[in-house]
C-alpha cells in the first residue's frame, strides 16, 4: 500500500513537470493553431541560461533564494527572447503558408537548436547548481515527499491561476483570445495582432523557462537533448488535455504523469515512453478534441 | 524572386555539385604522413561518449608527433562522425579505408556500431581496434579486429563475484539501460554469474538513457528490498539514480560497471552516490606513472579531467602506435601482426595483452566511490 | 555557357559511374541513394499526393527491416541463383508486413487532421520502434547481427560483383515504385487523392471515398517503405532500432519538401542531395575542427521553408520543369 501511496506522489510530481512545459504548447496552439516543436529546444535553452547565469553570477556555492529568484528570472527572460526571435524570423513570414510548411520549418528549428547546442555547450552533461536545499518534508510510514515536488507543483497552480487571470480577467488576455478566435476581425477592431502574438510567444516559452530551472533542480543533469522528450511528453500532454485550454494542460500533465508512473511501476518500464504514445492514440480516436477541449466543426 | 534567378541559380547550384563531385572522387595523399581514423559519435544522444573517446586519442597522437611520429612519420588523425547510427559508422568506415586510405581504425564505443563497421575493416583487411565495445561479438567477426577493454562476460562476473565474496550479500536487483547493449550484456551476464553462485535477481526493470525520472521502478525495487542494486549503465544516468535512490531512502550499497567512469558521476550523484561500488580499468588515485602523466597531460590539453572513455582512447591509440613501432612495413597487414602480439603493454587502464581471440586480458579493479576519487578496493583476476 | 554545364554534368556523370565501378564507398552511396529515393516517393504518396501529414515512416520501414531480416534467418538462400528470386521474395513479406501496419496506422487516424495525424503517426513510430527494443527475439538494443545479403553471383563465364545484385534489386523496386506512382498520380484513380489534398469536404460531396482514398494511401506508401527496409536490412547486414528513430522520419520529410510535395521526379532528385550532402561536407570539419554538418543541415531546412517552400519542383515534374525551361532558352519553339 505504501508503495502505492509513493508511486501517487512520483506520479503527480512527475505531471506538474510535464503540466509546466505544456502550458507554453497549449498557449501557442491557441492563438496560432500550430504545434510549435521548436518549445522543447527552448526549454532546454532555458536550462543553460539558468545555468551559465548562477556560474556568472557566482551562486553555484552559495545557494539560496535570492539566487533562484535570479535564475528564474534570467532562464525566463532568456526563453522569452529565443521564442521572439524565433517567432520573428520563422515563423512570421510562414503566416500565410500551408501548415505543412511551418511544421516543418519548427522541426528544423528545433534540430538546428539541439545541434548547436551540442557544439556550443558540449555534448556531456552539465550539473545543475543546488539553488535550494531540498528536504524531505514529511516521511510516513516509508513514504518520502520531498519540498522540491512540493514546490513544482505550487509553482505550476499559480502559473496556471494567473494564467487563467490573464487570459479571462486582462485586456491583453482579450487581445489574445481575439486573435485566436479570428485574426482578421480582431485586426478590424483595432487589436495588433502581431504584437499580440509576439506576446504570446514570449509568456508561452518563458513558462518553459521556469519549467526547465525546476526540472534542473530536481534532476540536476542538463545536457543539450534533455527537450526532446520531454517535449514531446509535454505535447501528449496539452492534446491529451485538448490543446488550446489551459486547465487542459495541466489536467492532462497529470494523467500523463500519473498513469507513465504506474505503467513502469506495475506492467513494465521498458514500455515507458511508448505508453506515452499509446495513450495519445486512444485519446485521440475516441475524443479528438481532448479531454476538456472543443469539439471544431469544420464549416464548408 | 522571378523565374530568372531560379533558374540561374539552379544552374549555378548544379555546376557547383558537379565540381565537388569530380573533386570529392579524386583522393590526396601525404606519403609523410600515416593515416588513422576514428569513428564515433560526435553529435547525437551519444556524442558526449564519442568526444571524450575522441579527446584521448588526440592526445595520444599529440604525445607521439611530439616525440618525432613513428619512425620518423606523423600521424595524422582523420576523426569521422557517425551520428549515433550503425549505417553511419558503416558508410564512414567505408569512406576512410576506400577514399581517405587510413591505415588503421579506431573506435566505435557503442557495440551495435562496432558491429557494423567490424565487418567492412575485415573484409579490407583494414586492423580495427575498439578502445570500449564490450560486447563478444565485436572480435568474432574476424582476424582484424580487436579490443583493449573488458568484455561483458568477464565484467559480470566480476561484479557478481564481488558482491557475493566481498559484500556478501546474495538478494540482487538489476536496474540496466535497455537502449544501451553494453548495459543489457552486462546485466545479464552478471544475473547469469550471480545465479551460478547462488545468489538470487529480486528485481529487474529498466530504463532508457536520457530518462531523469527513475522513482518508480525504484519503489518497486525497494518493496523487494535488495540487499545491493547492480546498475550497470552510463554515468549519465547512475548519479540521478543514486540521488532518487537514497530520496527514496533505499540505503542498499549500488554497484556498477565501467560505464560509471567520470567525474561527472559524483558531481550529479553528490552525497548519494559515496560509498557505491564499480568495477574499472583502473582507480584514478593510482600512482602508476603512466596514469598519473596522463592525469596530469590530458588536464593541460583539455582543462578537465578524463573520463574512462578517454582512457580508454588513450590507450587503444597507444597500442596502436607501439605496434606501427614494430612493424616492418606499412601496409594493413603487417599492422595487424603487431598489434595480436602486444603483450604487457603498460596503458593507462592496466597492463594489456591481446590474447588469441584479440581481446585484451587484464584485470579489473573494483573501486568505491567517494567524492571525486575513486578509491582503489581489491583487484580481481580474469 | 550551356554548353559548359553540359559538359560539366556529364563529366561528373562520367565520374560517378567510373568510381562506381570501382570505389566501395561511391557504391554504398549509390544504394542508399535508391533506397532513399524509395522512401521519398512512398511518402510523397501520403504528404504530397493525398495531402495527409505523416511523420511515423521511419516505423514502416523498420517493420520492413525486421520482418524481412527476421525471415531470412529461419529461411536459406538455396543457390546463388535462387537469391535472385529469394530477396525480391523478402522484400515483398517485408512491405506486406508494413503495409498492414499501415492499414494499422491509417485506420484510426483517418478522423484526424493535420497537426494531430503528425503526431498521431509520429507516435506509432515511435511505438513500433520501442516494441522493436524490447523484443530479444530481433536483438533489441544490440541489433540484429548477420543478416544474410546478396552475394557474388558466378555466371562461370563472369562474376557479378554482389554490389551490381544489390543494384539490380534496388533498381527492380525502385523501378515498380516509380512506375506504379507515376501511373497512379497520372490516372483518373489518383484524381481520388489529389482531390482529398485539396478538399477533403467537396471530395466528399462528389461521391469520392474520402475513407479508403487515405487508407489505401497509406497502404500503399507504407508497402514501399517496408520494400526499401528488406532492401536496406539486407545490404547493411546489420540493424538496430536506433537507425529507424524520429530522425529518419525527419529526413524523409525533408526529401519530400525539398523535391516538391507531389512532384516525383523532384522526390528523387532530393534523395540524391540529401543523402549525398552530408558526405560532401565533410571536409568542413576537417577544416573548422567541430562538425557543424548537422547544424548547417538544419539551417537549409529552415531557410528552404522561408524562401522556397515549393521545393525544387512545386508539383510539377521534371518534364514539365524542363519544357519551361527550354521555352526561356530557346524561345518560342517546341515545348
Amino acid at each position: 500500500m505504501q508503495s502505492f501511496i509513493q508511486h501517487l506522489l512520483n506520479g503527480a510530481s512527475l505531471g506538474s513537470i510535464y503540466a509546466l512545459v505544456a502550458l507554453g504548447y497549449t498557449m501557442v496552439y491557441g492563438i496560432l493553431q500550430f504545434i510549435n516543436f521548436a518549445h522543447s529546444e527552448v526549454y532546454m535553452m532555458g536550462a543553460f541560461v539558468a545555468y551559465f547565469a548562477a556560474r556568472l553570477m557566482g551562486y553555484v556555492d552559495s545557494p539560496g533564494i535570492d539566487a533562484l529568484i535570479l535564475c528564474l528570472m534570467a532562464a525566463m527572460a532568456g526563453c522569452a527572447v529565443i521564442g521572439l526571435t524565433i517567432e520573428r524570423f520563422a515563423y512570421r513570414p510562414l503566416r500565410n503558408a500551408p501548415r505543412v510548411n511551418v511544421l516543418i520549418t519548427a522541426i528544423g528549428i528545433s534540430l538546428f537548436l539541439q545541434y548547436s547546442g551540442q557544439v556550443v555547450f558540449g555534448a556531456d552533461p552539465k550539473v545543475f547548481p543546488n539553488l535550494i536545499q531540498d528536504r524531505a518534508l514529511f516521511e510516513f510510514n516509508g513514504v518520502e515527499f520531498r519540498s522540491m515536488d512540493l514546490t513544482i507543483f505550487l509553482v505550476t497552480l499559480f502559473i496556471l491561476l494567473s494564467l487563467q487571470y490573464l487570459i479571462f480577467k486582462t485586456k491583453t488576455g482579450s487581445a489574445i483570445r481575439a486573435v485566436s478566435q479570428n485574426p482578421l476581425v480582431a485586426r478590424l477592431m483595432g487589436i495588433n495582432v502581431e504584437r499580440t502574438i509576439s506576446l504570446t510567444f514570449a509568456i508561452g516559452s518563458s513558462l518553459a523557462g521556469v519549467g526547465s530551472v525546476l526540472v534542473g533542480l530536481k534532476y540536476p543533469k542538463i545536457e543539450p537533448l534533455m527537450g526532446t522528450m520531454i517535449g514531446l511528453k509535454a505535447f501528449v500532454a496539452a492534446v491529451l488535455g485538448g490543446i488550446g485550454s489551459l486547465p487542459g494542460a495541466v489536467l492532462g500533465g497529470f494523467v500523463m504523469g500519473l498513469s507513465e508512473e504506474m505503467v513502469v511501476a506495475y506492467l513494465s518500464s521498458t514500455y515507458r515512453d511508448a505508453l506515452a504514445f499509446g495513450i495519445l492514440i486512444i485519446v485521440l480516436i475516441v475524443k479528438p478534441s481532448g479531454l476538456l477541449g472543443v469539439q471544431r466543426v469544420e464549416k464548408v | 524572386m522571378n523565374m530568372n534567378n531560379i533558374f540561374s541559380s539552379s544552374r549555378l547550384a548544379l555546376m557547383v555539385f558537379a565540381l565537388v563531385a569530380v573533386a570529392s572522387s579524386c583522393t590526396k595523399k601525404d606519403s609523410n604522413e600515416i593515416l588513422v581514423g576514428h569513428y564515433g559519435s560526435m553529435t547525437g544522444g551519444e556524442a558526449t561518449f564519442g568526444l571524450s573517446t575522441d579527446e584521448g586519442i588526440k592526445l595520444a597522437v599529440e604525445e607521439v608527433n611530439a616525440a618525432g611520429g613513428i619512425k620518423g612519420k606523423k600521424v595524422k588523425l582523420i576523426t569521422m562522425d557517425t551520428e549515433g547510427k550503425a549505417e553511419q559508422a558503416a558508410a564512414v568506415v567505408t569512406r576512410m579505408i576506400k577514399q581517405e586510405k587510413v591505415v588503421a581504425i579506431l573506435g566505435e564505443v557503442a557495440s551495435s556500431r562496432s558491429l557494423a563497421a567490424a565487418p567492412i575493416a575485415q573484409e579490407s583487411k583494414v586492423p580495427m581496434i575498439t578502445p570500449s565495445s564490450t560486447n563478444p561479438k565485436v572480435t568474432e567477426v574476424g582476424d582484424f579486429i580487436f579490443r583493449t577493454c573488458f568484455i561483458d562476460p568477464f565484467q559480470g562476473t566480476v561484479m557478481a563475484k564481488f558482491a557475493v565474496e566481498n559484500l556478501k550479500v546474495k538478494k540482487i536487483a538489476i536496474l540496466r539501460d535497455v537502449k544501451s547493449d553494453y548495459s543489457v550484456g552486462l546485466a545479464d551476464f552478471f544475473a547469469q554469474k550471480l545465479k551460478e553462485m547462488g545468489g538470487e535477481i529480486v528485481s529487474d526493470s529498466s530504463y532508457q538513457s536520457g530518462d531523469l525520472d527513475f522513482k518508480a521502478q525504484l519503489t518497486q525495487m525497494k518493496a523487494k528490498s535488495p540487499e545491493a542494486i547492480f546498475i550497470p549503465g552510463y554515468y549519465t544516468e547512475v548519479g540521478l539514480i543514486a540521488r532518487q535512490a537514497r530520496d527514496l531512502g533505499i540505503t542498499a550499497p549500488l554497484l556498477g560497471g565501467d560505464g560509471w567512469d567520470s567525474p561527472k558521476l559524483s558531481e550529479i550523484g553528490q552525497k548519494s552516490i559515496d560509498g557505491a561500488y564499480f568495477s574499472n580499468h583502473y582507480s584514478n588515485e593510482s600512482t602508476e606513472p603512466v596514469a598519473v602523466e596522463f592525469l596530469k597531460n590530458f588536464k593541460t590539453k583539455f582543462s578537465k579531467e578524463p573520463d574512462g572513455l578517454s582512457a580508454a582512447g588513450y590507450d587503444a591509440a597507444k597500442v596502436l602506435f607501439k605496434a606501427m613501432e614494430s612493424t616492418a612495413d606499412w601496409n594493413p597487414m603487417a599492422i595487424r601482426e603487431q598489434i595480436a602480439k602486444i603483450k604487457e603493454h603498460n596503458g593507462v587502464t592496466g597492463k594489456i595483452t591481446i590474447d588469441d581471440k584479440r581481446n585484451a586480458t587484464k584485470s579489473a579493479v573494483v573501486v568505491q566511490v567517494q567524492g571525486a576519487t575513486n578509491k582503489f578496493v581489491t583487484t580481481i583476476n580474469p | 555557357m550551356k554548353n559548359l554545364l553540359w559538359a560539366l554534368l556529364a563529366a561528373s556523370i562520367v565520374t560517378v559511374v567510373a568510381d562506381v565501378s570501382v570505389d566501395a564507398f561511391v557504391q554504398l552511396m549509390f544504394i542508399y541513394v535508391i533506397i532513399n529515393a524509395i522512401l521519398a516517393l512512398s511518402l510523397n504518396l501520403i504528404n504530397g499526393i493525398t495531402g495527409q501529414f505523416s511523420l511515423g515512416h521511419a516505423g514502416f520501414m523498420a517493420v520492413g527491416a525486421y520482418v524481412s531480416a527476421y525471415l531470412s534467418s529461419v529461411t536459406s538462400v538455396f543457390s546463388p541463383f535462387g537469391q535472385l528470386v529469394f530477396f525480391p521474395l523478402l522484400a515483398l513479406m517485408g512491405g506486406l508486413a508494413a503495409a498492414a501496419a499501415g492499414f494499422c496506422v491509417g485506420l484510426p487516424s483517418l478522423r484526424l487532421k493535420g497537426d494531430y495525424l503528425a503526431i498521431v503517426t509520429l507516435g506509432f513510430g515511435e511505438i513500433i520502434r520501442v516494441l522493436l527494443l524490447n523484443t530479444p527475439a530481433v536483438g533489441g538494443a544490440r541489433g540484429f547481427y548477420g543478416i544474410p545479403g546478396p552475394v557474388d553471383l558466378d555466371l562461370g563465364f563472369l562474376v557479378i560483383s554482389k554490389f551490381y545484385v544489390n543494384c539490380w534489386y534496388s533498381l527492380f523496386w525502385f523501378s515498380i515504385c516509380f512506375i506504379s506512382l507515376w501511373r497512379l498520380k497520372n490516372s483518373a484513380f489518383g484524381q481520388k487523392f489529389f482531390s482529398v489534398r485539396d478538399d477533403e469536404i467537396a471530395a466528399e460531396a462528389m461521391g469520392v471515398d474520402t475513407t479508403k482514398t487515405k487508407v489505401l494511401a497509406f497502404v500503399i506508401s507504407s508497402f514501399f517503405a517496408g520494400v526499401a527496409g528488406s532492401l536496406f536490412a539486407h545490404y547493411a547486414n546489420y540493424i538496430n532500432p536506433a537507425s529507424f528513430g524520429f530522425q529518419r522520419s525527419v529526413d524523409v520529410i525533408i526529401m519530400v519538401v525539398l523535391g516538391g510535395m507531389g512532384s516525383l521526379s523532384g522526390s528523387v532528385v532530393a534523395a540524391v542531395f540529401v543523402t549525398l550532402l552530408p558526405e560532401l561536407l565533410r571536409p568542413l570539419q576537417e577544416i573548422t575542427g567541430v562538425d557543424l554538418r548537422m547544424v548547417i543541415y538544419a539551417s537549409c531546412l529552415v531557410l528552404l521553408m522561408i524562401l522556397r517552400p515549393q521545393g525544387l519542383f512545386g508539383s510539377k515534374e521534371w518534364v514539365h520543369v524542363m519544357r519551361s525551361w527550354r521555352l526561356r532558352f530557346y524561345g518560342r519553339k517546341s515545348a
